[in-house]
């Protein structure tokens, strides 16, 4: 393998796997203030990419990126009231059975309203590739982790320096007291919601002109976006970042591997990589098994 | 067993036995066979999940386990069904060991990962075809169906009633089984760990042994059924066994009610029945899957036929109570 190669795999890798870092950033927001793993994560992602599609085809990409994300996060806050926020108090397995049955409500509205083939999207820029260390990079690329970048520190600035952000960690920290201190648990709730789709939404958006969508993807975006945020260590803004990488690396590279028909097992590695940490070391790489035992597992 | 369940259980064999004789149509039976075939799969979830309180989104994996390793064994290495059934029960035991051992030590939302994870790796596999043995996407054809042997003094006239009684045949069986196991001390030890895993650790109870059990025996009724499976469509492919089965397979237990195994059978049932005689259910299978689980566990987190029935005997007991404070009530009036 070639230093060209190489670039193209790591390039490759960095791309998708900032998506699954933004998918996992999705889950660790909703996980911190309420400890639900959001089964429909995915679907966000999914419908993020559907919306942009069809609002791209009567308006300018730039017009049409933020209604898409803002439809993607009315979205969001109706399933948190419709679904979640009824079931308040409920078992954990029964707020499992909730989000996965939520996420193929929306999978099967999905499919009625886009049927089931797949679109595709112009590229936000040109698409006339760059080269850099003897690999060819498509614009949208750098527009992706560009997309990663500002999406990271836009939440960091909202955690760290607002209002909000703070009652949200509190919420994190502590429910009970967050809420004896005035805080309206019910609003923390309802609003990472609306961060995680809207997270989600952009996440979809930005792969679809590499991937193309299809009322279908969601799924696997979920799986490994939740791998990612558990490689990482769930519920850590970093690890998310950290997992998402590692993880789309860990997919392009096994896929060169050399044996027959490596390519086709590509969706595995993720899972088998989910599988062995959450059954050897289910607090992650970042996290510390103290922490992940205190939340409702 | 309980004197109810003997009862049902005669009643329910009785009605199985005459129904080919009412539906001469073989359609009809064949829609049977898949309600017989779901219930298997469906009474191992419902003990694994009402009885042991956990989620395994995975079971299609173990469906598709089965379904294959029959298929392959008989189409590429001369198996007879039976012994290949055997086979790919063992396998299907020991990748549930492999999986089960590490991931029961967890719960909730990490146990409900671990195993849609799972589910989905056997879905990739079967689609990548390994060393050509799983066909990809296009599948394995040519898998051989029921010996013709079977014919019960000529009671069994076609393919399909064979099938028809095969299958029922063993859901009764093991329904008698697994309710054996449901009233025993294994089933009180699995009932105390949905209580509480805590409280049942207190009380001597060897927590994670009873759900590896149960979740082994889940895994093995799973494999059998898609034995059951590949032998009855003689054709195996990956797409049914994705992730959208697993939660089908959620869906029939959440329906008949989780703590109950007469309602596993129940929900397959229905479910099957449903989206075979109305497109509607077929078409948009995700759409009514996924609003069915929302709104029972919304509305009856035990289950749908299992909530609405205590709800009934609630409003049955209530009543004839009021109805006599009501007469005693006017009778002071009087």
């Amino acid at each position: 393998m070639n230093l060209g190669t190489l670039m193209q795999y790591t390039f490759a890798g960095i791309k998708i796997g900032s998506i699954y870092a933004m998918v996992a950033l999705g889950f660790n927001i909703i996980y911190n203030t309420t400890g639900i793993i959001n089964f429909a994560q995915g679907e966000f992602v999914m419908l993020g990419g559907m919306f942009m599609v069809s609002l791209s085809k009567v308006m300018p990409l730039g017009v049409a990126f933020p209604i898409a994300v803002l439809a993607v996060v009315v979205i969001g806050c109706i399933f948190e009231r419709g679904a979640i926020w009824p079931a308040k108090g409920a078992s954990v397995i029964t707020l499992i059975m909730i989000t996965i049955g939520g996420s193929f409500l929306l999978k099967g509205v999905a499919m009625l309203v886009w049927g089931k083939s797949s679109f595709p999207l112009r590229s936000f820029s040109s698409e006339k590739p760059l080269r850099v260390l003897g690999a060819r990079i498509e614009p949208q690329m750098l527009w992706i982790v560009g997309v990663l970048v500002v999406v990271m520190v836009l939440l960091s600035l909202f955690f760290r320096f607002t209002l909000t952000g703070k009652a949200m960690r509190a919420c994190a920290a502590n429910r009970a007291a967050a809420s004896l201190c005035g805080v309206s648990v019910d609003r923390m709730v309802l609003l990472s919601f609306a961060l995680a789709a809207g997270i989600g939404a952009v996440a979809g958006i930005v792969i679809t002109p590499v991937t193309l969508i299809d009322y279908n993807r969601g799924a696997m975006y979920a799986l490994k976006g939740f791998a990612a945020a558990v490689l990482g260590g769930l519920g850590i803004p970093t690890g998310a970042v950290v997992g998402g990488l590692v993880i789309g690396l860990m997919e392009c590279f096994g896929a060169a591997l050399p044996f027959r028909d490596a390519s086709s097992y590509k969706d595995a590695i993720a899972l088998l990589v989910l599988l062995v940490f959450l059954c050897a070391k289910p607090s992650g790489i970042l996290g510390r098994a103290a922490i992940s035992e205190l939340k409702k597992f | 067993m309980t004197k109810q369940n003997a009862i049902a259980l005669a009643v329910l064999a009785l009605v199985l036995l005459f129904i080919p004789r009412l539906f001469e149509n073989p359609y009809h039976l064949g829609v049977l066979v898949w309600c017989g075939i779901y219930s298997l799969v469906c009474m191992g979830l419902s003990l694994f999940m009402g009885y042991c309180g956990q989620i395994s989104l995975g079971h299609a994996g173990f469906c598709a386990l089965g379904a294959y390793i029959s298929g392959i064994l008989t189409t590429k290495a001369g198996f007879a069904p039976f012994p290949a059934l055997v086979v790919a029960l063992i396998a299907s035991l020991v990748v549930a060991l492999a999986v089960g051992l590490p991931a029961l030590r967890l719960r909730g939302h990490y146990l409900a990962m671990a195993t849609l994870g799972f589910g989905v790796i056997v879905y990739v596999v079967g689609n990548a075809n390994p060393f050509g043995l799983t066909g990809g996407p296009s599948g394995l054809t040519g898998i051989p169906g029921l010996s013709h042997e079977f014919s019960f003094f000529g009671l069994i006239r076609n393919e399909e009633e064979r099938w028809y009684y095969f299958v029922w045949a063993i859901v009764l069986v093991l329904m008698v089984l697994l309710l054996n196991v449901v009233n025993s001390r294994i089933g009180r030890a699995l009932k105390s760990i949905h209580g509480s895993d805590t409280a049942a650790k207190a009380m001597g109870v060897n927590t994670a042994k009873y759900k590896v059990e149960a979740f082994l025996l889940s895994a093995a009724l799973a494999s059998v059924a898609g034995s059951f499976y590949a032998h009855y469509v003689r054709f195996v492919n990956p797409e049914p066994f994705g992730l959208a089965f697993s939660i089908h397979l959620v869906t029939m237990v959440v329906i008949g009610g989780m703590t109950n195994l007469w309602g596993a059978i129940a929900g397959a049932s229905v479910l099957t029945v449903l989206t075979e005689y109305f497109r509607v259910f077929k078409d948009y299978r995700l759409l009514f899957d996924g609003l069915i689980l929302v709104v029972i566990m919304l509305a009856f987190p035990e289950g749908l036929f299992v909530g609405m029935a205590k709800k009934l005997t609630a409003a049955v007991r209530r009543t004839p109570v009021r109805a006599q404070a009501v007469a005693g009530a006017s009778g002071k009036k009087a």
